[in-house]
């Protein structure tokens, strides 16, 4: 495992004690707030010095209490990208940038490289104070990027930002993922951005780890709605682009059938991970005639879990992968909705926005 | 100038200029270190140590002067130590002068840098730290090139300060003309002798303008930095 972390602190009124390993990729911490995210990307970075714990990254020790090892931050070789950018004030954006290269051990990435992937080539003179929210979160993304980091973490970096510079970043961020060797801690409470970035999910509760798991798995795992809000729900999936249609469709290939979506700005072969809100689904036991929407998988019940309300979540195996759909008690009843049972899952095409399309790179 | 001050008033202001000089400049980094410690460290007696800076702007001046002649007069332990090893003597030289001096600014300049220290916000001295800066590092790459206003601020203060500082003074290192006898010191002494006002009277405006100069100028400084360093 690229990463493994262990910690147990106690705060007044609140004790934390986590503990999970994770692969190479970005590994999401999510939780409300409170639940104790940032309390463990502080410990990871050495700015809390918990009770007892141990973490390592790929076979560096960076906290180890048994061992009495404790390594300052500025030892730990691990980049933080704040909620608030926390940019210095007094430097200009090239020399925030190049602040931990002062610094680095090890070799730091390429600076054209990190300036290009970020999108910074043209702030680089300025004074940071003239930068725009989403302008100074990139800046910060690279600034951390460029003191050679063994591992990033980022708390938050969208949740100042409105939703046009949210979906500015990810994409910055989804390469981040694919072009860079270094592992990610990504601390989130918001299912969109889980949905299109991590690799693996971390859920934490009152200080507890709840579920971890990979990412397709835990989002599309129904004992898990709860935390993620029944109004967030949704499956991710992951295809291939097959064909670009003339009429501004897309056409991919998913394990369980095709699909069609609002044009993918991608080339045939691109993989791409596609999340579909548990909401927009569809159920029919028929394989339905003369309907408008275009993507119809055929699909088995894997599990079917009763709300409070008047709402029922089905889970559906679709090929290999897993899918939401959030349909009324009523329906369920109606159609003899239950655990094995094969239906066809429907899905709007339109109502894949763009925000819930993903490149992932090779 | 010294064509309307007589040589004496001269020696005079030339002194204080020296003397005020010389304290601001040594006092400046361990008035950095003091204020760095009250403002972000957490530690055994930092209450005492907040009250003994503090101390001479409370006291009086007077018994300032006389616990420094106790301590660094000729016969006094410290100053027989410092005369033998590094043969500096304070008692009746200007040396005591500016150490007077910059004792009795001491507080003026700690105050300052410690209000420019505790508006720096913390959370970038962590960020400097994650991206791989040591301690001492963070402070001179971050924390010192933010209270640069507050830290010129001080030190203008405390040389104003110094410049008019008396009662510890004359009571260290007496009024000795071309010697000892600071710009204070001056005024006092000719208002002792028939016919001294004139020249009082000049001193005095010296002093004023000295004053004005300072505050204008420690304004100005810091509102230039300020924004030099906000950059706009």
């Amino acid at each position: 495992m690229t990463l493994s972390v262990r910690l147990a602190h106690d705060f007044p009124g609140f004790a934390l004690d986590v503990a999970f390993d994770a692969p190479p990729g970005v590994t999401v911490l999510f939780g409300r707030s409170g639940s104790g995210k940032t309390t463990v990307a502080n410990a990871v970075a050495g700015l809390l010095r918990p009770r007892a714990g141990r973490v390592a990254v790929n076979g560096a020790v960076l906290l180890d209490t048994e061992a009495g090892r404790f390594l300052p931050p500025h030892r730990r070789r691990v980049g933080y990208v704040f909620q608030q950018d926390r940019l210095f004030p007094h430097l200009s954006v090239a020399r925030n940038l190049k602040y931990g290269r002062l610094f680095a051990r090890g070799t730091p990435e390429d600076f054209g490289h990190v300036v290009a992937l970020l999108g910074i080539g043209d702030l680089l003179r300025r004074r940071t104070a003239d930068l725009s929210g989403g302008e100074r979160q990139r800046v910060a993304i690279g600034r951390a990027l460029l003191s050679a980091p063994q591992l990033l973490l980022m708390d938050e970096p969208l949740a100042a930002l409105d939703d046009p510079r949210k979906a500015e970043i990810l994409p910055y961020l989804e390469r981040l993922r694919d072009e860079t060797r270094v592992p990610l801690i990504y601390v989130s409470h918001s299912v969109p951005e889980v949905a299109r970035l991590a690799t693996t999910v971390v859920m934490l509760d009152a200080g507890r780890v709840q579920r971890a798991g990979p990412a397709a798995e835990i989002l599309s795992d129904i004992g898990a709605i709860p935390t993620l809000g029944v109004a967030d729900a949704g499956a991710v999936l992951t295809g291939r682009v097959a064909r670009q249609h003339d009429d501004g469709l897309t056409e991919i290939a998913v394990s369980g059938g095709v699909l069609y979506l609002p044009m993918v700005d991608a080339p045939p072969g691109a993989q791409i991970r596609i999340r579909i809100e548990a909401r927009d689904v569809i159920l029919s036991r028929a394989r339905p005639e003369g309907l408008s929407a275009l993507n119809i998988l055929p699909a088995t019940v894997a599990a079917v879990r009763e709300g409070e309300g008047p709402g029922v979540m089905v889970q559906l195996r679709a090929g290999q992968d897993l899918l939401l759909a959030r349909i009324t008690r009523r329906s369920a009843r109606a159609l003899g909705i239950g655990e094995g049972v094969d239906c066809f899952g429907i899905v709007k095409t339109v109502a894949v926005t763009r925000q819930n399309v993903g490149l992932i790179g090779d | 100038m010294s064509g309307w001050l007589s040589p004496e008033e001269w020696d005079a202001v030339a002194l204080s200029l020296r003397v005020a000089f010389w304290a601001t400049l040594v006092s400046l980094p361990p008035g950095i270190l003091v204020a760095h410690a009250l403002a972000r460290w957490r530690f055994p007696g930092r209450q005492l140590l907040n009250g003994l800076v503090h101390l001479p702007l409370i006291l009086p001046p007077v018994a300032t002067g006389y616990l420094l002649l106790a301590t660094f007069g000729r016969r006094a332990p410290v100053g027989q130590f410092l005369e033998q090893t590094l043969g500096i003597v304070f008692a009746f030289r200007w040396t005591g002068a500016a150490l007077a001096a910059g004792i009795m600014a001491f507080p003026l300049m700690v105050r300052a840098i410690r209000l420019a220290i505790e508006a720096v916000d913390p959370r970038l001295e962590q960020a400097a730290a994650t991206l791989g800066a040591a301690r001492p590092l963070v402070f001179l790459t971050v924390t010192l090139p933010l209270i640069l206003p507050g830290v010129i601020v001080g030190a203008i203060l405390a040389f104003a300060k110094a410049m008019g500082e008396f009662g510890a003074t004359i009571t260290f290192v007496s009024n000795i003309p071309g010697q000892t006898q600071t710009l204070p010191s001056a005024i006092y002494a000719f208002l002792q002798v028939p016919g001294g006002e004139a020249s009082a009277l000049r001193l005095v405006l010296v002093s004023v303008a000295v004053a004005m100069g300072a505050l204008l100028l420690s304004e100005l400084v810091a509102t230039r930095v300020a924004r030099w360093i906000a950059g706009r």
